[in-house]
């Protein structure tokens, strides 16, 4: 009886690997085996017809660091990570607020606030055209109502970040409304009543009851916004490639266009390398935030 | 509803300015949202050159319209997108449905540690590995074709995860009552499990296409030719500023490609939201 149980056993365990063979199978060939082979691959020099690539140990990542296009570019998604996230979230949990209120036209509102989600970043990036445009653009024309001269939002320094960042911010903040949607309508509503009897204003209620009971949420979302800041490029190859000077360039951009436009994959590879230690760090820190949450579910 | 008793005694009085502001500033938010869009539609209507000055005597008109479909395979791009959405969507329904089983009904030795490296790949961005990714793609000999593009994305860690919880949810009675009747591993996942996991399907399905739908810098990278190129590689290449094309057309060729997905959101709408929030709360 124990022998059939045990064979049972195996047999079963069996089972489960061939189940999901086909699925590991995949992603080691497309997530497991090329982080390492990008790391095998920025420990070697940029080989040339001439000369071939040697093994140069670090070198690569200390080009990195000498390269003053690499202190732009990574202060940049600083830039871009540090605006988004925090601006993104405060909108998306607004938005929901106002979306989830007794207003009139209530199902207009939200779907105007998520419809920028379910768009192509590309298609994105060519609405804002015709805002930026100068001169002729949307924002120009308003504020050259008000006698401001012409602006060209997207080809100077100063501005070509920011003009980045609104369309990001534009984009993914009603993706994150969904989520708080969804939290606020598991929110018993006899809590802002009893709230309310208790003497509390619209504005502590927010504070001390709601933002608490939001906070899972909010840091699911901010580990999608901070993912985000990496992933969502697209709109740099309409807007400004990266330019001027770099001024709005970011790092996977910068990825790509060392490996794709100069050839120079190494250099692109131990790049990667360090956006891969920067999100394994995010991903430790959820797997710890989860693994708290989870204990009283 | 429960206020309105209440505040009835209250009703005298006019509406309170803190819900007055609400109202606008929901308003206001939503108009500034949903403007870029309005404005690109508007601007696809006018004639070539003359969209930006916001002059409303200009007739309307659809020569843009006419002038884009000419001027580039949209039919093949749009045709390619369709293909590979599907073809994905495909391979990760049956991959993940196996995975999310194996992982939820299943003992088997590293169970626990394999998974966690399965969600280790939420974070490893198939993006970010684009280099290697491109070499892994042209050395298999697919290069440039739907396949080459889809494959990466077939075994997701987010559809493994989350069929796995749905598949956890089942209780574990309605299985033993099918396998008394007779079933087959296979017979269960098919006539118990995928049944009961249904809105989960809907869910993923529709994050799923929306996100294939508009990725770009992978298609970029691993297409070269019209036959395979999806919309947006398509769109990219078309609106590029140093083209000189102008705002109108550009418009016009954006509205184009958003179009069929944007009208599936509207008729969908709810569905569609709903999708969103059922992948993403858990």
């Amino acid at each position: 009886m124990n022998e059939m149980a045990r064979l049972q056993k195996r047999r079963l365990a069996l089972y489960g690997w061939m189940l999901a063979a086909p699925a590991l199978a995949l992603m080691s060939l497309f997530a497991f085996y090329p982080a390492i082979a990008t790391f095998w691959h920025s420990l070697f020099s940029r080989g040339t017809s001439r000369r071939p690539s040697v093994f140069s140990g670090f070198e690569n990542y200390g080009d990195l660091f000498a390269d003053p296009t690499f202190w732009t570019v990574a202060t940049n998604n600083l830039i871009y990570a540090g605006v988004t996230i925090p601006v993104s979230i405060i909108f998306a949990l607004v938005m929901a607020l106002w979306a989830n209120a007794h207003i009139p036209a209530r199902s207009f509102v939200r779907s105007a606030y998520f419809t920028p989600t379910i768009l192509p970043m590309i298609a994105a990036a060519n609405l804002w055209l015709f805002f930026y445009t100068p001169d002729l653009g949307v924002i120009d024309q308003i504020t050259g109502f008000f006698g401001a001269s012409p602006t060209n939002w997207l080809g100077q320094p100063e501005t070509a970040l920011a003009s980045v960042i609104i369309v990001t911010i534009w984009k993914e903040a009603g993706f994150f409304m969904i989520f708080y949607l969804a939290a606020l309508q598991t929110i018993p509503p006899d809590l802002r009543e009893a709230a309310r009897i208790e003497g509390a204003g619209r504005w502590t209620y927010t504070r001390r009851v709601l933002l608490p009971l939001l906070m899972p949420t909010t840091i699911f979302v901010f580990v999608n916004a901070m993912i985000n800041s990496v992933k969502l490029i697209d709109h740099l190859f309409i807007l400004t490639k990266g330019g001027p000077n770099n001024a709005s360039k970011l790092i996977l951009y910068w990825i790509w266009e060392m490996a794709f436009a100069y050839f120079d994959s190494p250099h692109a590879a131990a790049m990667t390398i360090l956006v891969l230690l920067a999100l394994g760090l995010v991903a430790v820190a959820q797997f710890r935030l989860v693994e708290k949450r989870t204990h009283y579910r | 509803m429960k206020t309105d008793t209440v505040t009835a005694n209250t009703t005298l009085k006019l509406p309170d300015l803190d819900k007055v502001l609400d109202v606008l500033g929901a308003w206001v938010l939503a108009i500034v949202w949903i403007s870029p869009l309005l404005f690109a539609a508007w601007a696809a209507l006018q004639p070539s050159g003359t969209a930006l000055g916001l002059d409303f005597s200009n007739p309307l008109t659809f020569e843009n319209f006419v002038y884009v479909w000419g001027a580039v395979p949209w039919g093949g791009y749009f045709t390619n997108t369709v293909v590979l959405v599907t073809l994905i969507l495909a391979g990760q329904l049956v991959l993940c449905t196996l995975a999310g089983f194996a992982f939820a009904r299943f003992e088997f030795k590293g169970r626990d540690t394999v998974f966690i490296l399965v969600l280790l790949q939420l974070f490893i961005l198939p993006e970010v590995l684009i280099v290697e990714n491109y070499a892994i793609v042209s050395k298999l000999g697919l290069f440039d074709t739907a396949l080459g593009i889809g494959l990466p994305y077939m075994a997701s860690a987010f559809g493994i995860f989350l069929l796995r919880q749905a598949f956890k949810s089942v209780p574990i009675e309605l299985e033993e009552a099918a396998r008394i009747e007779g079933c087959s591993w296979m017979g269960v996942l098919w006539k118990v499990y995928v049944p009961a996991a249904k809105p989960v399907y809907l869910a993923y399905a529709l994050v799923s296409i929306a996100t294939h739908w508009n990725n770009f810098l992978w298609p970029l990278i691993v297409t070269n030719s019209p036959e395979t190129r999806p919309l947006t590689v398509g769109l990219s290449l078309f609106g590029a500023p140093e083209t000189g094309v102008d705002i109108s057309v550009i418009s016009a060729a954006t509205i184009m490609t958003i179009a069929p997905l944007l009208m599936a959101f509207l008729i969908f709408q709810r569905q569609f939201i709903q999708a969103f929030l059922r992948a993403g709360i858990r």
